[in-house]
């Protein structure tokens, strides 16, 4: 067992954990954060991506104490209050999920590659969003509107950047 | 914007997933609750000689460890499966016996032999892996066909050369005769691939007894949670249906795997029991891949006549049908009526024929998956159609035209009378999305650059809204296949609808409020769907066979009549007019041509006040009803897929899907797309990516997402979706169903365009680059030629 705190979704966590336990373990049972799921045990479904300081990781695939100090945010943390974070609102808008299942590694990664994309000023085409879900598996939508959802996202978020500069 | 019937509004069931607020058996965590996992078969086939739990046992924090001797004794019954099919020699199908907790013999690998239930998943699964089991390896086969020969090892001793029935539909001799006949026979031998659904979320369960009441809970990710229920109760004697409430929250998909009740679930509930603990089990994916049911795996030969005017004479087609070790529970009916019924597809065919063998092996269970048996019916006739074209020289839709039925009712000779339909149409608007007339440049184009393209056509019919409980009865199903509803209006004109339905990514908790929303002339926030569990709906068929529109709605319906004549009764009564000109709009109930009117709600306060009735009536407003299908429901379209192969490679792009389909009436179209899109991805991940593995020996070979192939984003395209309505004459809202048409009809399709670019027919799914790039070493291309 070994101690690890982390700021979770804006919030200090410490927690006693087995050395063994993953990331995704560790939000789900010891933090009960039930929205990060776990569809497979070889990291390539993408239900479990998170962001830790930053950046979208497969929670299934970190190990919980190697992760001391981090900075995490999970699919409960994204939404300011009542007003959904634009990736969650395209997400609805566009049909992007039916039975909600992946959703939350979807809007996860969907944020962090545009975020990548806009910090290095690249456009995010449609192509490059289906090669960037490389990592993520949906089994009902058959990705158009997933597609579709972080496209729009996208151009909200890039108008949400400018106008803060 | 109006939120009724038509009307592309957005889920209301969104928000919760989309902030991770989603509630599935996996996050639902009991007081006391402890953890199984389960010692599994690492042999195809083996007999069990002893089972030495003490080291298990002995680990701190294991809490018991069961195996099948116990779950026996406490008679538990085995497993079974619902539908009875007679061999046409009039013997009955032969079912090997399936105990939850195999106890003499293992038939795959993943049969499980003892459960542990500890402390924690990890000790649980750590213990079981303590288990000593020690088996005498028996020879195994995997394969149908294998399995069929003479000395193939025997898998259960009641299903002499692992037959389990020889059933046929069709005139046999007069099929024989017009193809004795016909100008032209076209002959293939077609292989459907072996599948696994693969819904995202994995199996689960949650199990917990209460002595004091001696009753159970189970949490479950079922698509039928009164189905789970009854089963439980009446077949593997778990508990009586009234100790028995079965939950189905929100269920991460299902595609068909999630109907059966599974030896994981029977066992949860019995250890509840047996060690006064909640039990807890979910599966990791591995753990999925060997057992929850696969789908297809089918081997025909068939044969289409066609007469000089290119009109089918005659269809003759033998299958053979894998099933797995054990017979699953809807298993007997996929290969058989939801299969060779469809067989006539969209044309007018005067004689088939169609003999099915369905086969034990020793591999996972086999049932229905998205489609069942549809799609292997499409597969095989709409592979005949094109491969048939392309002999007779003729244009492959020509050739369809000529043979598209076109009055209805229409019955064909393999018992389905179809209701209505615009095939012509369908096609129509295929052709013209699918710009094929532009075709013929574009592979001009492509060719410039190397490349093959090639165009393939799949005009699919389908029969869903499963069924009309008598004739269902008479062809041996265990069930009525009707659906229920509850419709209960509240003192302040808020509506629940209770449903027997189940939704698991389909959005009934919008569409269903959608009807009720036009009905009654209320806003679609104002209606509530409550669904999935045993306790507050009295009973429910589930969803599956895209029925939950045709069947499931029209319960719905039946009980919304019920409440509007009650309503109009009220409001004639208080507003002192005939109830024949009362109407409901604009959120009132008027006096039509007059200003007298109520607010819905006020209708509702005086049916529970009950301070001023019509004589007689009862107070309150709340009705109930089961709708009993009268037919099928026959969805059909044409889907167009147009390819570019890399001849280096092999690799093929779909560089354009097209689907044009006849759904009838449609409620939410949004939703509707959203069902052709991931049907229709399926149906490509058949076609070019999907297939589960077995060695010779019966191993799995494709037991995780490192060997399967899922489709992901950048394997399909952006899909050209048109709708042709025809209404369904059987249904009160002229529903007929979306929910497997894309995976029915995108694999000919596919097939047909890959086949079309590389010039030879010699191609099976799923069409890998290695397997497309194969195929085309075999043929001297054009282009290979220059």
């Amino acid at each position: 067992m070994s101690n690890v705190k982390m700021t979770v979704n804006g919030k200090s966590v410490s927690r006693d954990v087995a050395d063994t336990t993953l990331l995704s373990e560790f939000l789900r049972e010891d933090l009960r954060l039930t929205g990060t799921h776990v569809g497979c045990d070889t990291s390539q479904c993408g239900a479990c991506v998170v962001h830790v300081d930053g950046r979208a990781i497969k929670s299934c695939s970190a190990l919980a104490v190697a992760l001391d100090g981090a900075e995490v945010t999970t699919i409960e943390g994204i939404a300011d209050g009542q007003n959904l974070h634009p990736m969650q609102a395209a997400f609805k808008a566009n049909h992007g999920l039916q039975c909600g299942f992946c959703t939350p590694g979807m809007i996860m990664t969907g944020i962090d590659m545009v975020n990548r994309y806009q910090a290095d000023g690249k456009t995010l085409t449609t192509e490059a969003i289906r090669d960037e879900l490389e990592g993520n598996i949906c089994r009902c939508t058959g990705y158009h509107n997933i597609v579709k959802s972080i496209e729009e996202a996208a151009g909200q978020m890039s108008g949400m950047a400018k106008a803060a500069e | 914007m109006s939120e009724g019937i038509g009307a592309r509004v957005t889920r209301k069931e969104d928000k919760r997933f989309i902030t991770g607020k989603g509630k599935y058996t996996d996050d639902i965590r009991m007081e006391n609750q402890a953890y199984a996992a389960f010692v599994r078969s690492p042999h195809a086939h083996a007999t069990v000689k002893s089972i030495d739990a003490s080291a298990a046992e002995a680990m701190e924090g294991v809490i018991e460890v069961l195996n099948g001797a116990q779950l026996t004794g406490d008679e538990i019954g085995n497993i079974i499966c619902g539908w009875a099919i007679t061999s046409k020699d009039g013997s009955p199908m032969n079912m090997g016996a399936w105990s939850a907790l195999a106890t003499e013999k293992v038939r795959y690998v993943g049969d499980a032999v003892a459960v542990v239930i500890a402390e924690t998943q990890a000790l649980a699964r750590l213990a079981a892996e303590a288990v000593e089991v020690e088996y005498d390896e028996l020879p195994a086969v995997a394969f149908a066909e294998k399995a069929l020969q003479a000395g193939a090892p025997e898998i259960h001793d009641n299903a002499p050369g692992n037959l389990i029935y020889d059933w046929e539909i069709g005139e046999e001799a007069a099929t024989d005769a017009a193809l004795a006949g016909a100008a032209h026979v076209t002959e293939m031998e077609i292989t459907n691939n072996r599948l696994s659904p693969n819904p995202m979320e994995p199996r689960s369960a949650v199990a917990t007894y209460d002595e004091s009441e001696e009753h159970y809970t189970l949490y479950t990710t079922s698509q039928n949670p009164h189905v789970a229920r009854l089963v439980l109760s009446a077949f593997y004697n778990v508990a009586p249906e009234h100790k028995l409430r079965v939950i189905a929250p929100d269920v991460g998909g299902g595609f068909g795997s999630k109907i059966y009740i599974y030896p994981e679930e029977i066992t949860c509930l019995w250890a509840s029991m047996r060690t006064g603990r909640s039990v807890k089990w979910t599966s990791d994916r591995s753990e999925a891949f060997m057992t929850d049911a696969h789908g297809r795996d089918h081997v025909s030969t068939a044969k289409m006549g066609f007469d000089a005017d290119g009109k089918i004479v005659g269809f003759k087609v033998d299958t053979i049908a894998n099933f797995g070790a054990y017979m699953s529970l809807f298993s007997s009916a996929v290969p058989t009526y939801l299969y060779a019924t469809l067989l006539s597809g969209q044309y007018n065919i005067s004689n088939i024929h169609c003999n099915v063998r369905a086969v034990y092996t020793n591999t996972v269970p086999i049932d229905a998956y998205r489609g069942a048996g549809r799609p292997e019916a499409c597969y095989a006739i709409e592979r005949m159609m094109e491969t048939a074209a392309r002999e007779l020289n003729m244009d492959p839709g020509e050739l369809r035209r000529r043979n598209f039925i076109g009055e209805f009712p229409h019955e064909t000779p393999v018992i389905m009378t179809y209701d209505a339909g615009d095939f012509d149409g369908n096609l129509d608007k295929a052709l013209a999305a699918a710009n094929v007339t532009g075709f013929a440049e574009r592979k001009a184009e492509a060719a410039s650059r190397g490349k093959l393209r090639g165009l393939g056509y799949s005009c699919y019919i389908e029969a869903c809204g499963i069924a009309p409980s008598a004739a269902v009865g008479s062809l041996g199903a265990g069930v009525g296949l009707w659906e229920s509803a509850e419709v209960r209006v509240n003192p302040v004109g808020t509506i629940e609808i209770l449903t027997g339905s189940h939704s698991h990514g389909q959005g009934h908790e919008t569409t269903f409020a959608q009807i009720v929303a036009e009905r009654f002339s209320i806003p679609i926030d104002n209606v509530q769907i409550v669904h999935g569990d045993t306790d507050k709906v009295q009973f429910g068929m589930g969803t599956y066979g895209s029925r939950s529109g045709a069947v499931g709605m029209s319960a719905i319906v039946k009980a919304m009549d019920k409440v509007e004549a009650k309503v109009k009764k009220i409001a004639a009564h208080t507003l002192e007019a005939s109830e024949d000109d009362i109407v409901i709009e604009g959120g009132e109930v008027k006096v039509a041509g007059t200003d007298k009117a109520m607010g819905w709600h006020e209708v509702g306060l005086a049916a529970y006040t009950g301070h001023n009735l019509p004589d007689g009536m009862e107070p309150g407003l709340k009705e109930g009803a089961f709708y009993d299908p009268v037919n099928f429901t026959f969805p059909a379209g044409a889907y167009i897929c147009e390819v570019e192969v890399d001849p280096d490679t092999g690799v093929t792009e779909i560089v354009q899907f097209t689907a044009a389909d006849d759904f009838g009436t449609i409620i939410n179209p949004m939703i509707v797309e959203g069902q052709v899109h991931g049907g229709v991805a399926q149906g490509i991940g058949q076609a070019m990516l999907e297939q589960v593995v077995y060695d010779d020996d019966g191993q799995l070979i494709t037991g995780s997402y490192m060997d399967y192939c899922m489709p992901r984003a950048d394997d399909v395209p952006f899909y050209t979706i048109e709708h042709n309505t025809t209404v369904c004459p059987g249904n009160p809202l002229g529903i007929k169903g979306c929910g497997e048409a894309g995976a029915i009809g995108a694999p000919p399709a596919v097939i047909n365009a890959i086949t079309d670019a590389i010039g030879t027919n010699d191609l099976q799914m799923p069409a890998t680059p290695q397997a497309v790039w194969t195929a085309l070493q075999s043929v001297q291309t054009p282009m290979a030629a220059e």
